[in-house]
């Protein structure tokens, strides 16, 4: 039997990968089955709407040109294109988006990640991530303005100096100031994590290491 | 027409494999679950035909290992395992975390996804190959059919379970974390078993480090395994998760193994079978000690560079220092890193002119299977 094709094939192959996928795979799967899934009209929060409305006024023209009103459901459609940039562009690369219950995490970004946060269908495929070249940004949401963002995502160097991350023009039509609809929907979407939280934004709560600039 | 219907089935698959990963990265799109390797980033649309591509393939090498009669050499059952182990995690990952889950449980299953990657794809056919290869190079046989015995039922059953430790401290729940920590450790001192074994046939025989190249190749990177596997064992546990995760320790330990056990080992195939292949010896020994040089040694400081600069990481971060810190201070290790991935890269170049010389030479065909190549 443990030569034979059949039961290489069969109890290696197929019944061990089985037993793994049934208790790592459907376990976690069935535990969590009664939670509820967010839709992503669902999971626009007034939070959200704050920072949806003010990117329509800070930046009239491009946000009128690409959504017209910000209403919640252009805030639903930004979302959902944002995280597909999110996504196409790789910055699930370098960020992760869930805080650990060590290393003084929840000091540095918020309160650590639990699983209802990730119950949305903005989490199809999950996007914890599995390296930091920048921040943790499950709590980026409301941080920073919607100004930052922009220059950051135009060109990072000019906000944090010596910053490994590249610079996004395309998502621009040729300068900062004038973000076109996927970078409109890359800031919302950004500005919407950690929106959800009770305590938001989490900033407030920040102590900087003395001396430090932030 | 045997014969030609199984050219057609792999130029087939491999066909199918690349103009969908092809199309779906030119499209721009992603699915997003990150392996440390490669394959779940194709677009939704690429998945079935990838899948396709996977089933032929499984076919195709599968038929021969079926008709075979009699007990079957461990190869044989490492290779079959990966067969189908590969189709099912290419379904599992990609379809799985999209479509049929989501949030937390989804996670575990990227996480499985990531490891199986690795653990049921590379693994079973690297040292499917080696326990093929190494018995002939050295003309012994493997020192215990009991260890490889040992070694592959431990690897089939262990490596499957061990997926969730790409994700630990996340939400999943922890007595699945704490089971992929365990799994983990015993898979290493299986792999350990497995190390012991080729050594062991080694024994004896240690001037053919020196002597034969493919040998120092696949022996080369046994030690790397044996290392990845006891740094793999020391830092799936939660005592070194809290300070390395995230960092470019895993980053380190990931090219250890793939480039230095599993490219490696490739590295060793292709230099023992391009002279056979194209029947003439090889060009120069020089390039062939220069390509290993290169590799070994640039492969072996970016493993040291990146794991030491993952510990600096790790603390900076935890101090709660600005984040400027931790990326000012890895500069000088990126840099460095890219030196020795130069250095790994000049050791490819070095074979890439090797082999066009020796295409360029004169044929040689042989009555002798075996040109020598030390």
């Amino acid at each position: 039997m443990f030569e034979s094709k059949a039961g290489v094939m069969l109890i290696g192959g197929v019944g061990f990968f089985l037993l793994a996928f049934v208790s790592n795979a459907l376990v976690p799967i069935f535990m969590y089955h009664k939670m509820p899934e967010l839709t992503i009209q669902q999971s626009v929060n007034d939070n959200l709407m704050f920072q949806f409305e003010d990117l329509s006024q800070r930046f009239p023209e491009p946000f009128k040109q690409a959504y017209g009103e910000p209403t919640r459901e252009n805030a639903a459609k930004a979302l959902e294109l944002g995280r597909k940039i999110y996504v196409g562009e790789g910055c699930w690369h370098c960020h992760s988006q869930f805080v650990r219950p060590v290393s003084n995490e929840s000091k540095r970004y918020g309160p650590v990640s639990k699983s209802i946060e990730y119950q949305n269908e903005l989490q199809r495929p999950v996007m914890f991530g599995t390296r930091r070249v920048g921040p943790d940004l499950s709590r980026e949401g409301g941080r920073r303005s919607n100004d930052w963002q922009a220059v950051h995502f135009f060109r990072p160097q000019s906000v944090s100096p010596n910053s490994p991350m590249p610079e996004y023009p395309w998502l621009f039509d040729g300068d900062a100031s004038k973000p076109n609809e996927r970078g409109l929907a890359l800031m919302t979407y950004v500005q919407w994590l950690g929106s959800w939280l009770e305590s938001y934004p989490y900033y407030e709560d920040y102590i900087p290491v003395e001396g430090a600039a932030r | 027409m045997h014969a030609a219907a199984d050219e057609s089935l792999s130029v087939l698959c491999d066909l199918c494999r690349l103009a969908g990963s092809r199309a779906g990265h030119r499209g721009g799109h992603s699915d997003g679950a990150r392996p440390s390797g490669g394959v779940g980033r194709n677009a939704d649309y690429v998945d079935p035909v990838a899948q396709l591509g996977l089933l032929l393939v499984a076919i195709n090498f599968m038929g021969p290992i079926l008709r075979a009669k009699g007990p079957l050499y461990v190869s044989l059952w490492y290779f079959m395992a990966a067969f189908v182990w590969t189709f099912l995690t290419y379904a599992m990952g990609n379809f799985i975390p999209q479509y049929a889950a989501c949030g937390t449980s989804a996670g575990a299953v990227a996480g499985l996804f990531i490891h199986d990657l690795v653990g049921l794809f590379v693994t079973p056919l690297g040292w499917g190959l080696m326990y093929y290869f190494v018995p002939i190079l050295l003309k012994k046989p493997i020192w215990s059919h009991g260890l490889s015995l040992v070694g592959f039922w431990g690897i089939a059953f262990f490596y499957p379970l061990q997926g969730i430790h790409h994700f630990l401290y996340t939400p999943i729940p922890m007595f699945l974390q704490y089971g992929a920590v365990i799994s983990t450790i015993a898979v290493e001192f299986v792999v350990a078993t497995v190390v012991v074994n080729f050594f062991g046939t080694l024994w004896g025989s240690g001037r053919s480090i020196v002597d034969n190249m493919p040998i120092r190749w696949f022996y080369t990177g046994m030690v790397f395994y044996f290392i990845t596997c006891l740094q793999c064992a020391l830092q799936v546990t939660m005592t070194f998760q809290a300070l390395i995760h995230f960092t470019d320790w895993v980053v380190g330990h990931a090219h250890l193994v793939m480039f230095g056990v599993f490219s490696m080992w490739l590295l060793g195939i292709m230099t023992y079978l391009m002279p056979r292949i194209l029947e003439r010896p090889w060009a120069s020994k020089t390039l062939l000690e220069w390509h290993f040089w290169l590799s070994a040694v640039g492969l072996f400081v970016m493993f040291i560079d990146l794991t030491l600069v993952g510990i600096l990481q790790g603390y900076w971060w935890s101090s709660l220092q600005p984040w400027e810190v931790s990326t000012d201070g890895s500069r000088p290790f990126w840099i460095l890193r890219v030196f020795a991935g130069l250095a790994m890269f000049g050791g490819q170049l070095c074979f890439l002119w090797n082999i066009l010389q020796t295409c360029m030479s004169p044929r040689q065909p042989s009555d002798q299977p075996q040109p020598s190549i030390a």
